[in-house]
């Protein structure tokens, strides 16, 4: 390892071949995979869920489980083979010389032993350092990755500490040992936006400081074009495309690259004149590859004969560096031309007033003692909320977590009784009625899809069973056979197969499975539809599709569309309206222009430019948060947002301490809860500009 | 915590009430009554002269004022028999009238008089509580390390061989109920003539006595030695070995595909040090409460091996005053056997909190 140069490859994957085997047959997970990543350089892995990014990085880490074994090719680090070393090798380059970051910091870090203890540790193992000593350098890495009162966090358990202070924390573990080689799967997912943008910054500074290598593996692009200076696009166990980010983002060269692109919401994309093209068909599993290309199938260029005549190699793209791509066609097609299939829809005009809230109000009390005891607390949940909602309109609740809009979405659905405030539901006043209390109708008439599709379906039911149960429960239909005809229209609604009647949940894809919660939730003719991140746990091409089905029913249905979301790509994509939440306040509300653009509430741009957009020529003012999140339990005094804001020393006289801001009227409905003054408003400029080409 | 202890004493306190008040209830239905009276006073007398008999011993009273005058806050019943001698609850011989208490439940720590050993209750139930108690403390020494051992060996690589051999082993031990596991073990190691100790004997291997292991404990009362206590014990706890090491294992899995074990893994621990500081805490955590619930279901088995190996203990005595209508008895190891469940559970949520930073009761 001494004689390593620093000019060659920190990490060299060469026609890497992966394989899980099982009872009944080996499963390729990947194939024929190369990469390199060179000192102090970035590398992006992209790819849907099930593509193998995810068990490149296990491979390097030679962790593949008692299943996975590395069929071919070899990983080398630093010269030398990771695939031949022994366990005691490895263990000596795991940790210090490798390290990786997990997607999820709660469930990486050990729950039962405190932080400093698992930071020590690292260098107790790999460095004989003495215990003193490791807690002292445990504690200086802590500030590194700027944790506020670092005595403190280093005494925590993992639980007494937020999602984004535990990711620093795993991030400052990966650091104690000043790795070569970081590799990060995932690792802001599970994070709110303003939370991953400030550790999106924390990586690239560190990896700037410390010379780190990383390989960063990630679904989402925008982030992939923030962090890294090459990418490697992966579909189905294959590394597609490979290149400098910049060239791989504006001129690519491989049709999966191209559709994943043209499926994400990015500035522009509009539901009615530019809607997003989603990718036809759906991943294939990894027994059931098609001969030749795997991206054939779904592929807009595909061409009989050629592409799935024999396997397709990487081919190098002339005059770019080092850009490769496995394509057969890379050269005849005309990467220039706009996308055939995009139907521009009319704008329908809203309808009366479905669903309004007046002055509604959700606080909790919960005790905060280890045995139950201790000082009572009013959570604060939701304050003062009113809007109305119109027929066939969508109306964006966006927000990070915390803010009250789930709890919105209880309260609505009858799931919580509100602890003052109107709700209107077609001139019915449905408050203070829980779900049990309300009739059939009202329940039908209100309805919900939920987050994660994978838990939301009895997993013993079939699918047309689980429709027709809906139904049922909703009084629709007057005998069995009836029901099952509306079953069936109900599916062909959400444009699933009416053969899938007959599946087991466990039988679907995750945007399958999504599709049959819409049909559920459409079952009693919803005409509300409260869809909290109803994309969130898809993969992106899938997300297109699903949000184009939600689309599509409400224009048809006039549905009134409440749609929760973090992402801000999707909401400017398809809602009307815009409603963003902060510690339970609205604090802006207004159309989706008027939000998206100045003046801006300040938690509205902070929010907006936390967001990555995967589009070169976009230029994004960066405003990263500083702080946490204050406790809904303990919020400051004043206005919410004040212990974050960085407009507060424009409001003279220290009135944001003080006073909660009222709702100020922009002009046009567009509501702001704000002190700055209409002055300092008119002087915001816009987070995202797309540069002039 | 303070409130919590309280709170939750007080809630013990009703169950207390309400379980003891059942068995009461149940012990003092009026055929059992009546059976009393034939067993006490004459086998044959006539259903007059049991009448007679209940309520000159005080048993004609309600259901709940017996039940009050039982607790002790009810005043104890007073009458006098035909010769004119003043009769009561509390009455006792030699003491004087003016001298006896109002009230003698067992609130003022009066338990009864045992109708089957002729003598007070409590006197009994020390000794036996005392003799169980040694007994369960024998058990969870071999018990809980034991289990936990195996639990531990078995999940922390799941589908090993040592995990195989382990797991059947440990089915095989729970599927074996204590009065089947008693008699071979008195059969294999406790006989004169079966099993391993005439070998042990021929080879010269045992001298001095006749079987490797007493199949009788009845001495282990006044002087316990590894001789005359190892079978009860093995006993009892291997019934219960099988059940935490189970439980031990499962936990173990699970938290060994966890995503910090993986972590710590890819931080370059050993996996010695992997399952010592990470994963052993976490997968004590599920356990710990099943330990806690073997108290209780000690108690049971304790019952069955008190008697296979006549052992005075509680289960003895249960045993006994079940089988003789001692109603006193029962009432008094109800009350034991109550309490001992309760407070162990009171002791497993205070301690799952402890071992559990996550945990926060209310």
């Amino acid at each position: 390892m001494e004689d390593w140069d620093p000019s060659k490859p920190i990490l060299e994957i060469e026609n890497l071949s992966i394989s899980f085997f099982t009872r009944l047959r080996e499963i390729p997970a990947v194939m024929d995979f190369s990469c390199t990543v060179m000192a102090g350089e970035a590398m992006g892995l992209v790819g849907e869920s099930g593509c193998g990014k995810s068990t490149v990085a296990l491979a390097v880490m030679r962790d593949l489980g008692k299943t996975g074994r590395i069929t071919g090719g070899s990983i080398r680090f630093k010269g030398r083979d990771l695939t031949r070393l022994s366990e005691e090798e490895l263990r000596h380059i795991r940790g210090s010389e490798i390290a990786m970051i997990y997607q999820e910091p709660m469930a990486s870090l050990n729950p039962a032993m405190k932080v400093g203890a698992q930071l020590a540790e690292v260098p107790v193992i790999h460095q004989n350092m003495a215990k003193a000593e490791a807690w002292a350098l445990a504690r200086q890495i802590v500030a590194d990755v700027r944790l506020p009162d670092p005595d403190r966090i280093l005494n925590a358990y993992p639980h007494q500490l937020s999602g984004g202070q535990q990711q620093r924390i795993v991030i400052a573990m990966a650091l104690m040992a000043k790795p070569a080689l970081l590799i990060l799967d995932e690792p802001t997912t599970a994070l709110d936006v303003t939370v991953e943008a400030g550790i999106v910054d924390l990586v690239k500074d560190l990896g700037a400081k410390y010379g780190t290598s990383m390989l960063f593996i990630s679904h989402n692009l925008g982030l992939v074009l923030d962090v890294c200076d090459r990418i490697c696009v992966m579909y189905s166990g294959e590394a597609v495309e490979t290149g400098n980010v910049e060239e791989v983002f504006t001129s690519m060269r491989h049709p999966y690259t191209q559709a994943l692109f043209r499926s994400i919401p990015l500035p522009g994309a509009d539901k009615n004149a530019r809607p997003l093209i989603s990718i036809p068909g759906n991943f294939p599993l990894p027994h059931e590859r098609p001969p030749g290309c795997n991206f054939g199938p779904r592929c807009d260029y595909f061409e009989k004969g050629r592409c799935d005549a024999a396997d397709v190699p990487m081919e190098t793209v002339p005059d770019a560096h080092r850009h490769e791509s496995r394509c057969r066609k890379w050269r005849e097609i005309d990467w220039q031309a706009p996308p055939k299939a995009r139907i521009a829809k009319e704008k329908l005009p809203f309808g009366k007033v479905v669903l309004r809230m007046d002055d509604l109000k959700k606080y909790y009390s919960v005790s905060t003692g280890a045995f139950g005891g201790g000082s009572k607390k009013v959570v604060k949940a939701n304050e003062t909320l009113s809007f109305e909602a119109r027929e066939g309109e969508t109306l964006a609740i966006v927000g990070e977590s915390g803010c009250g809009k789930s709890t919105f979405a209880k309260v609505l659905m009858g799931l919580e009784t509100a602890t003052s405030g109107q709700i209107m539901l077609f001139d019915e006043n449905v408050q203070s009625t829980p779900i049990q209390k309300r009739g059939a109708d009202t329940v039908s008439q209100v309805q919900m899809v939920f987050q994660n599709p994978f838990d939301t379906l009895n997993p013993s039911m079939t699918v047309g069973r689980q429709i027709i149960r809906a139904l049922e429960v909703f009084r629709k239909g007057d005998n069995d056979a009836d029901r099952q005809r509306m079953m069936l229209d109900l599916m062909d609604l959400v444009k699933l197969p009416r053969a899938f009647a007959e599946r087991m949940p466990r039988q679907l894809s995750g945007g399958q499975k999504q599709r049959v919660g819409i049909a559920r939730a459409f079952a009693g003719g919803a005409k509300v539809v409260v869809a909290d991140e109803p994309v969130s746990a898809l993969d992106v091409s899938v997300q297109a599709a699903v949000t184009d089905l939600l689309m599509d029913i409400q224009r048809e249905n006039r549905t009134t569309l409440l749609f929760i979301s973090h992402d801000l790509s999707i909401v400017r994509y398809l809602a009307d309206r815009v409603m963003v939440m902060y510690l339970g306040h609205v604090v802006e509300m207004g159309t989706t222009e008027q939000v998206f653009s100045p003046p801006y509430h300040p938690y509205t741009e902070a929010l907006l430019s936390a967001v990555p957009i995967a589009d070169p020529t976009v230029v994004r003012k960066r405003i990263v948060l500083e702080g946490e999140i204050p406790s809904a339990m303990n919020p400051p005094p004043g206005c919410p947002f004040q212990t974050r804001c960085r407009w507060k020393v424009q409001v003279p006289g220290g009135l944001c301490d003080t006073e909660l801001p009222p709702v100020r009227d922009l002009g046009e409905h567009h509501q702001i809860k704000c002190h700055l003054s209409a002055e300092v408003l008119a002087t915001m400029e816009p987070v995202i500009k797309v540069a002039a080409e | 915590m303070l409130a919590f202890v309280l709170r939750r004493l007080g809630v013990m306190l009703l169950t207390a009430l309400a379980l003891t008040f059942i068995v009461f209830a149940l012990t003092n239905l009026q055929p059992n009554l009546e059976k009393l009276a034939k067993s006490e006073a004459s086998v044959r007398m006539s259903d007059d002269a049991v009448r007679a008999w209940l309520s000159e011993n005080g048993y004609s009273g309600t259901m709940i004022s017996r039940y009050g005058q039982w607790l002790g806050v009810l005043p104890g019943w007073t009458g006098a028999t035909a010769d004119g001698t003043a009769t009561g609850r509390c009455v006792e011989r030699g003491v004087a009238a003016e001298a006896t208490p109002r009230f003698c439940g067992i609130l003022q720590g009066d338990w009864g008089q045992s109708t089957v050993f002729k003598k007070p209750v409590l006197d009994m139930l020390g000794r036996a509580l005392g003799h169980t108690g040694w007994l369960m403390l024998a058990v969870m020494l071999v018990m809980v390390p034991t289990a936990l051992l195996i639990g531990v060996l078995a999940g922390m690589r799941e589908g090993s061989k040592t995990d195989r051999v382990l797991s059947t082993a440990a089915i095989a031990t729970t599927a074996t109920p204590e009065y089947v596991s008693g008699v071979i073990f008195i059969a294999l190691f406790a006989s004169a003539t079966a099993g391993i100790s005439p070998l042990l004997v021929e080879w010269g291997w045992l001298t001095g006595r006749k079987t490797l292991f007493q199949g009788t404990a009845t001495s282990a009362m006044d002087d316990i030695t590894f001789w005359n206590f190892a079978l009860p014990v093995m006993t009892i706890a291997l019934y219960g070995i099988g059940y935490i090491a189970r439980m031990t294992r499962a936990s173990m899995t699970e938290v060994m595909t966890q995503q910090y074990i993986r972590t710590a893994r890819l931080k370059g621990v050993g996996f010695g040090q992997v399952v010592m500081k990470h994963a052993l805490r976490n997968a004590l955590i599920a356990p710990f409460t099943v330990i806690m619930l073997q108290f209780p279901w000690l108690l049971n088995g304790v019952v069955i091996v008190e008697t296979l190996f006549n052992y005075k203990g509680f289960g003895w005595t249960l045993v006994q005053a079940a089988g003789n209508n001692d109603i006193d008895m029962l009432l008094a190891c109800s009350v034991v056997a109550v309490f001992v469940v309760l407070l162990t559970q009171l002791i497993s949520d205070i301690g799952y909190v402890f071992l559990n930073p996550r945990i926060r009761l209310s």
